[in-house]
């Protein structure tokens, strides 16, 4: 048994809760393709198709929507790569070989395609050994595909997972399979990994830099989201200590949960209507189980991260149509895909700078057949008049006409197919760009209501990448930039009279929620799971005196004084209200 | 069976619009087909197999066609490597 120092990993608590249970380790690159012999030729067989189907459906995800992009070059390569999959001579070779060598089909692919490769990498003229790197590509897609179903199989629900990355595919992966929790490499507080944690209510340790080296499968593992600890098989105390913390907070679940039907009010009558975020359908339980008054942010594109094409305007449909009528009577509001061109463009076009390229409401306008399916989608879902639409990465008022002009547009086709919708239905924006903060006066008299992502609003204000360990520090919430520009934000809405909410992970911080209260935002979108403690900390607290906190914190010149400032208020009044947390 | 040797006449060379759409032409036809150039003989049905064709401007290469209908397939491939892949 190791001593207690030597057993611990520290890295950042990015999703609260505490889980015991042996490590998964998921290793999704650079495992060795190995020449294991089958016995099952058809599972092998069916495998294969299976994987070039998927392949095919994903290029033509990419080629759909990135056409325009592409240029025709481009557009030729990509045809031929789709035309490799259904290559009738390259896949009768596929399929003789399993049957004859009977080894695994990862195995063949990765051999026979090299051949071509080879062959190509011998010749002296450059454009063979760019065209070596396209087929390549296709190499590694059939192969990933293969493996990926095999992943499927391996994970169990009573696993912790642990891998350097967590991709958006891969959290749906889990999703479905419900581990206890998740522990990775790299990563921050607002990585996708912690996100979608604290959304299905795991815990999750993150940027703990060598973890995926340092456990072995099989390792029993405590994971503290709270602090941030990972326990590589702990001694007989650390697992009573750990063992009677969870019973603490279990019992703690039960108190918040009374809380369920109270409204987030605070002790002097203000109340806050506290929204939650949906990426995946299986949460809208947990959320009608937390208490929420609606939902503030559909995440469209997590939702269909599993479809290996573009959902199109009827599977759309019958999603959103599901969604408001479980939460009605209450609002949804669904936003637009918000893709990053770094999704869908193909290696050799990857944007430099993918977080000021091409992505959120840029792309949609640059690619109107999606954009319209979604709207019109979300239009025909929006009969019972609890839907709402919201804009992405708006940066310029061109974009909001725009936008409208296309809704408008839809409008009217529905209206002459017959179909009913909310003619009224509201139309809003994200704020979370610096542009969009400065014209907030403009462009909120130009919508019904605004939703600050603070995610990225941060990151543009501050100019750090959150996913960027070496400077992650440097994103701050309590910048005094970022509390100004909330400010900001918030009080120009409210002179334009348009509703004004929070969904970024601020909104879920228990230490940042007093301050968004006292800067006057009438409502927050937030995991499902944390709205019952927010809900606490709000019902504790008088907006008389959050607003006189927040007057102090505006004035605060520094991070590190408003910091302490809100680390100090909240240890004086919710400290002994909010036991084992923090 | 027919044989023809052609000549890449464009600039660009047998690149990946004209290698897909040689494929194409092919795959409308009975015929076997095959394109051979530095003793590397290619089936002409198969996009991988024509993108490993290296063929610049200028190089040579001989297209066999093998079949029932190899006399229409010949002609309009070798057509398609005379118009310089119409570029």
């Amino acid at each position: 048994m190791k001593s207690e120092s030597e057993n611990i990993l520290k890295g950042i608590g990015a999703a609260p809760g505490i889980a015991i249970s042996q490590a998964f380790i998921y290793k999704k690159e650079k495992e060795e393709i190995t020449n294991e012999s089958i016995t099952d030729i058809d599972e092998a067989l069916e495998s294969l198709d299976v994987a070039l189907e998927k392949s095919k459906k994903e290029l033509r995800k990419i080629f759909s929507l990135a056409v325009d992009k592409l240029g025709e070059k481009r557009a030729a390569i990509f045809e031929a790569q789709i035309m490799i999959l259904d290559d009738p001579i390259l896949v009768s070779t596929l399929h003789n070989r399993i049957k004859h060598e009977m080894r695994l089909p990862e195995y063949i692919v990765n051999d026979e395609i090299s051949k071509y490769t080879d062959l190509m990498n011998l010749s002296h003229e450059l454009y063979m050994k760019e065209r070596s790197h396209d087929i390549e590509d296709i190499k590694n897609r059939i192969i990933r595909n293969l493996k990926k179903k095999k992943w499927k199989s391996k994970i169990t629900s009573d696993v912790v997972v642990v891998t350097s990355t967590v991709s958006p595919s891969d959290t749906v992966l889990f999703s479905r399979v419900n581990v206890k929790g998740y522990v990775t490499d790299f990563g921050g507080l607002t990585s996708h990994a912690a996100i979608v944690a604290r959304s299905l209510n795991i815990p999750a340790v993150v940027g703990l830099h060598d973890a995926s080296n340092r456990i072995k499968e099989g390792d029993l593992l405590i994971i503290d989201g709270f602090k941030g600890e990972v326990f590589i098989n702990p001694d007989e105390k650390q697992l009573h200590y750990y063992q009677k913390k969870i019973s603490q907070l279990q019992k703690q679940d039960t108190e918040l949960n009374k809380l369920r039907e109270l409204p987030a009010k605070t002790l002097d009558g203000k109340e806050i209507q506290l929204y939650a975020n949906l990426e995946l359908i299986d949460e809208i339980e947990l959320i009608t189980n937390n208490g929420a008054k609606g939902i503030g942010l559909v995440r469209t594109e997590q939702l269909f991260e599993e479809y290996e094409a573009f959902p199109d305007e009827e599977e759309q449909y019958k999603v959103y149509k599901t969604i408001a009528e479980r939460i009605y009577p209450e609002t949804v509001i669904i936003r637009t895909f918000d893709i990053g061109g770094d999704k869908v463009l193909p290696v050799d076009l990857k944007e430099p700078n993918p977080f000021l390229g091409w992505r959120g409401i840029r792309l949609l306008l640059d690619s109107p057949l999606l954009f319209k399916s979604q709207i019109r989608a979300i239009l025909r879902a929006s009969s019972h008049k609890n839907l709402k639409l919201m804009l992405p990465m708006i940066t310029s008022m061109c974009e909001i006409k725009k936008s409208k002009e296309i809704i408008n547009e839809c409008k009217e086709e529905l209206k002459k197919e017959g179909f009913a919708f909310d003619k009224h239905i509201g139309v809003g924006i994200m704020v979370e760009v610096p542009s969009a903060a400065v014209l907030i006066r403009d462009f909120a008299e130009e919508v019904d209501f605004v939703s600050i992502g603070t995610n990225d609003l941060i990151q543009y204000i501050l100019a750090v990448d959150r996913g960027n360990e070496i400077v992650s520090s440097l994103y701050q919430e309590f910048h005094p930039a970022v509390v100004r520009t909330l400010h900001h934000i918030i009080s120009e809405s409210k002179k334009a009279g348009t509703m004004v909410s929070m969904c970024g992970e601020m909104a879920a911080d228990p230490f940042a929620v007093p301050l968004l209260v006292g800067l006057g935002l009438d409502s927050l979108s937030v995991s499902a799971s944390a709205i019952p403690l927010i809900k606490k900390i709000i019902r504790n607290l008088t907006y008389k005196e959050l607003q006189s906190l927040a007057s102090e914190c505006l004035a605060f010149k520094t991070e590190k004084e408003i910091n302490n400032r809100m680390k100090r208020f909240f240890n004086e009044k919710e400290k002994d209200h909010i036991k084992n947390l923090y | 069976m027919i044989e023809h040797k052609v000549k890449i006449i464009n600039n660009a060379g047998l690149h990946t619009r004209p290698a897909a759409n040689i494929v194409k032409l092919a795959s409308k036809y009975k015929c076997e087909f095959s394109l051979i150039k530095d003793g590397l003989n290619i089936n002409g049905k198969s996009i991988i197999g024509v993108m490993t064709l290296a063929a610049e401007k200028g190089s040579e290469i001989t297209l066999v066609f093998d079949g029932i209908d190899e006399e229409l397939a010949a002609s309009e491939i070798v057509d398609y490597f005379n118009r310089g892949f119409d570029e």
